[in-house]
């Protein structure tokens, strides 16, 4: 499946208060409500200029810091199809993709604000079609892909009940 | 091959010979999550569709970061949080018994070699009692309580040895900032700590537990010391439950060594906005505070609350300062109480609140104002952290929080030695 959108940039070190702070996720379940709050301590617009689809793009450390879910579940709900980053916190990664939003590891450095990308999931393939440049995403341990294939951890427990995968190298 | 700690404990939990690098499933000892997790984990648990937990009996639900509740949306939160306690015969911690990772302590729900997950990321802190101990999120925490078990990626491990002997008025915050200053955010990011070397022995369990606490913004997935007598001691009489410590092989690889040696270190301070964006005291004495924070899973233990005491007995808080002081647990509250220091802080002018996080995540009891600076024992400074992003946040010492509040504004605790 290829998934077009619009990059959105941030920097480096991106944590998860940034990406929806304590004083909302606190008080509400309601993802809907947080997701109009997303990155607002960094720019206070860019829920409003967010379309449907688009992408976060950030350098190193993206979602370092608290381990709440609610981050990528609100850019999620938010409209954000994936986020591309240089590389990730552990807990935002396991997170991210245990909702079924992709966090793809790639080197971000000359992705531009506004640069159009179409990204294959399946093939990790990522082109900014803006500049011409085709990107290669680190591949997931496969545990990842199962879950993210079944649509998140919830849908992958219902399903089989239980982790049972074989050992494998990541 | 010798295995680090992290491969022997994830070995031992999942039957398999684990290496650096590979994915294993393995039993959990012990799950925890506090009243901003556990929500979303109890929704997602929900939705799996299968309605018993595996292991009640090692499961711990906790309110502590918004404690007591503040708002009617979050009662109903916490509700949420007590009737699936109820259901399921979890135990819950309720309002006033303290910081989640404190009560998992006081409680022995985390032992030597154990492999316990947290829905929270400072969950890293048991790592100074020699369990493998990790933060997770929610649905992770979910399929936890679901099966009993969890996959993890075997980290490669970076070994951390701290030498020298700490000068006086120099204290274990002091040193893991130290660390989180040298080792940057992501230094760490998916390894494995393991602490160790005299400057860590000579501390006690209290201050080891802070450096711990902070592997998580190295971008650690745990933070590992091995077990001493001082770590027997602390669990001696808080548990029947028979445990293994678990040591390195001298064999095991590392995939880096890393030496500090504090012999020389000062008082440090994290700068807002990020924590490892640290300094010694000196570059930033004479900052004027408008609010200080002594309490959180970093230092809010006994041997914390003695070291702020010992400063401002006979003290007073500067005028225009609001001091908070929130012991970690109700244990370390009664411990305080019993000792005085609730007394020393409230007659110097400090404010001492229910245990519990207090203000460190932003939701309440300490809200600073636009433009304030904030000096803070807790581990985090982004902007924003405290709940608003106009104010900035320093985090230091109780020591350095007790001397700044006395002064007004960041000062040099050294100066309040002997």
């Amino acid at each position: 499946m290829v998934i077009k959108g619009k990059a959105h940039r941030f920097g480096d070190d991106i944590n998860t208060d940034y990406i929806i702070s304590g004083r909302h996720k606190f008080k509400t379940l309601d993802m809907d409500e947080l997701a109009c709050h997303v990155m607002e301590d960094l720019d206070p617009r860019f829920y409003e200029c967010l379309e449907k689809g688009d992408f976060i793009v950030a350098g190193k450390n993206f979602g370092c810091g608290s381990s709440r879910e609610q981050a990528p579940l609100a850019l999620k709900h938010a409209g954000i199809a994936g986020v591309l980053a240089g590389s990730f916190a552990r807990i935002y990664f396991r997170n991210s993709i245990n909702n079924g939003l992709p966090a793809l590891v790639c080197d971000t450095s000359d992705i531009a604000e506004g640069d159009e990308l179409e990204i294959d999931l399946e093939a990790g393939a990522i082109r900014d079609v803006t500049k011409g440049l085709e990107l290669n995403s680190s591949p997931l341990p496969k545990v990842m892909l199962d879950i993210l294939s079944e649509g998140g951890m919830v849908e992958y427990m219902k399903k089989h009940g239980r982790l049972t995968l074989k050992r494998e190298s990541a | 091959m010798g295995k680090t700690i992290s491969e022997k404990i994830l070995s031992s939990h999942s039957g398999a010979d684990a290496n650096a690098g590979e994915i294993v499933i393995a039993e959990l000892d012990y799950m925890m999550a506090q009243d901003g997790t556990a929500p979303l984990a109890i929704r997602s648990f929900e939705g799996m569709g299968h309605d018993e937990v595996a292991r009640p009996e090692r499961v711990a639900l906790c309110i502590d970061h918004n404690a007591p509740s503040p708002l009617r949306s979050v009662s109903q939160l916490h509700d949420i949080m007590r009737r699936f306690a109820s259901e399921h015969g979890l135990e819950l911690n309720d309002v006033g018994e303290g910081v989640c990772h404190q009560v998992m302590l006081d409680k022995a729900h985390v032992v030597p070699g154990s492999l316990v997950i947290g829905a929270d990321s400072h969950t890293c802190t048991y790592g100074a009692v020699n369990a493998f101990a990790t933060g997770v999120g929610s649905t992770d925490m979910a399929a936890g309580m679901m099966s009993g078990s969890l996959w993890f990626r075997v980290p490669e491990t970076a070994k951390v040895t701290v030498t020298g002997k700490l000068p006086e008025g120099v204290w274990s915050k002091d040193i893991a900032l130290m660390m989180v200053g040298g080792i940057t955010a992501d230094g760490a990011t998916y390894m494995a700590l393991e602490i160790g070397g005299p400057a860590i022995s000579d501390l006690s369990l209290d201050g080891r537990l802070t450096i711990s606490n902070l592997a998580v913004e190295m971008g650690a997935k745990v933070g590992l010391m091995e077990a001493d007598e001082k770590t027997l001691e602390f669990f001696k009489g808080r548990t029947k439950a028979e445990f293994q410590p678990v040591r390195a092989d001298s064999d095991a690889v590392y995939a880096s060594d890393l030496e500090f040696d504090v012999t020389s270190l000062e008082p440090q301070i994290a700068k807002p906005h990020t924590v490892d964006n640290v300094v010694p005291v000196g570059e930033v004495e004479g900052t004027p505070v408008a609010e200080g924070l002594i309490g959180t899973c970093t230092n809010g233990r006994l041997e914390d609350l003695r070291a702020a005491a010992g400063i401002l007995k006979g003290e007073k808080v500067a005028p225009g300062v609001r001091l908070i002081v929130a012991p970690a647990s109700r244990e370390v509250m009664l411990m305080a109480l019993r000792e005085g220091l609730i007394e020393v802080f409230t007659e110097a002018g400090g404010s001492v609140l229910c245990p519990g996080c207090a203000s460190c995540v932003g939701t309440h009891q300490g809200v600073p104002g636009d433009g304030e600076n904030v000096i803070s024992t807790a581990n985090r400074n982004f902007k924003g952290r405290m709940g608003n992003p106009e104010a900035f946040i320093y985090l230091a010492s109780p020591a350095t929080v007790a001397a700044s509040c006395i002064e007004g504004k960041i000062a040099d605790p050294r100066r309040y030695n002997g």
